[in-house]
């Protein structure tokens, strides 16, 4: 596949609008359907479309190994780390209202906070779990 | 209209769960599941639930596929003939169909406003959630600041299910073993 011309324009064509539309839906999920778990997907799902026609190994270039298995843990530090936040400040465990001066404030702060980790944890185990699905079989030529 | 789009939708999903299951043809029954995903998309979609339609298009019918699809790289592209009559499956999946659907009878009807779970706590996050948090969108409230914890918890899972797979598919090549579990699948290349 990666010798066709065809899919690799039209990859390179659709990959930037396909990230557009995961940052799209985490950003505005506070305001139309969408959140941190869609656009996590849709970003690991861009990724994978560039590993299907670019091949695994020039996708492990782009994101690689590592970086996928900070995000698995970072995203879910993130949204506990929030908790904590919000026990430093004064209130309750994921308690948002004490994360800014005014309380709509600090909820519109901590669902935002709390969605980017969604977003960090779910794409870092969807690259993942494609990564370690692919590398089967191959490593053993 | 809303109905009948809904039901030929259920249909075609019935089809394709028979086709499914009469087909010995993995790569067919990858395609077809993810038919059967993207149906489920539209009825969602139909449904007015547009948050759980984009989540089923994307994982359901993108990301699984093509998960199965690598998976169905490293095994034959034929299911096996099956050693005996699948008799005894056919009745317990028969049995417990019959008693989910007998369970549906005790649910409220489909839709129905005076339904349990429409008289709770719903009537408060759609009258309170857009002054409480300022967010539109009172299903992102409800998973991101009501519901926190339950959604700590779904990310937490989620973590849980990637690290279940590290430790499952990892191979650690230092030492240069074979672990048994990497040949498990019939028909792998050997090296």
């Amino acid at each position: 596949m990666r010798h066709d011309l065809v899919l690799r324009v039209i990859a390179k064509l659709l990959i930037p609008f396909i990230l557009l539309f995961a940052v799209y839906v985490q950003f505005h999920g506070d305001f139309g359907p969408g959140g941190g778990f869609q656009a996590g997907v849709i970003a690991a799902a861009a990724v994978i479309f560039y590993a299907l026609i670019y091949g695994l190994d020039t996708a492990r270039c782009v994101v690689p190994d590592r970086l996928v298995e900070t995000m698995l843990a970072a995203g879910v530090l993130l949204y506990a780390g929030i908790g904590f936040a919000g026990l430093a400040l004064g209130g309750n465990y994921l308690d948002y209202f004490v994360l800014a001066a005014d309380p709509v404030a600090g909820q519109h702060r901590g669902i935002f906070w709390v969605e980017a980790g969604v977003a960090i944890t779910v794409c870092g185990v969807m690259l993942k779990i494609f990564y370690m699905f692919t590398a089967r079989g191959r490593d053993e030529d | 209209m809303e109905t009948l789009i809904i039901n030929v939708l259920l249909a075609m999903m019935a089809l394709a769960v028979v086709i499914l299951a009469r087909s010995r043809n993995l790569f067919a029954v990858v395609v077809l599941g993810g038919v059967y995903s993207f149906l489920m998309a539209t009825v969602l979609v139909a449904l007015d639930a547009v948050d759980v339609a984009m989540t089923e298009a994307a994982v359901g019918a993108g990301i699984s596929t093509v998960l199965l699809l690598g998976a169905l790289h490293l095994c034959k592209s034929e299911e096996a003939k099956p050693i005996h009559r699948p008799w005894l499956p056919l009745a317990v999946a028969c049995g417990t169909a019959a008693v989910l659907a007998y369970g549906t009878l005790g649910l409220p009807a489909f839709s129905d406003p005076q339904a349990p779970i429409h008289t709770h706590v719903a009537p408060r996050y759609l009258a309170e959630a857009l002054a409480a948090t300022g967010v539109p969108n009172v299903v992102t409230a409800v998973l991101a600041s009501y519901r926190g914890f339950d959604t700590l918890g779904e990310t937490t899972v989620v973590f849980t299910a990637g690290a279940g797979v590290i430790a499952l598919l990892r191979r650690r090549k230092k030492n240069g073993e074979r672990r048994p579990a990497e040949t498990d699948f019939p028909g792998e290349r050997q090296p």
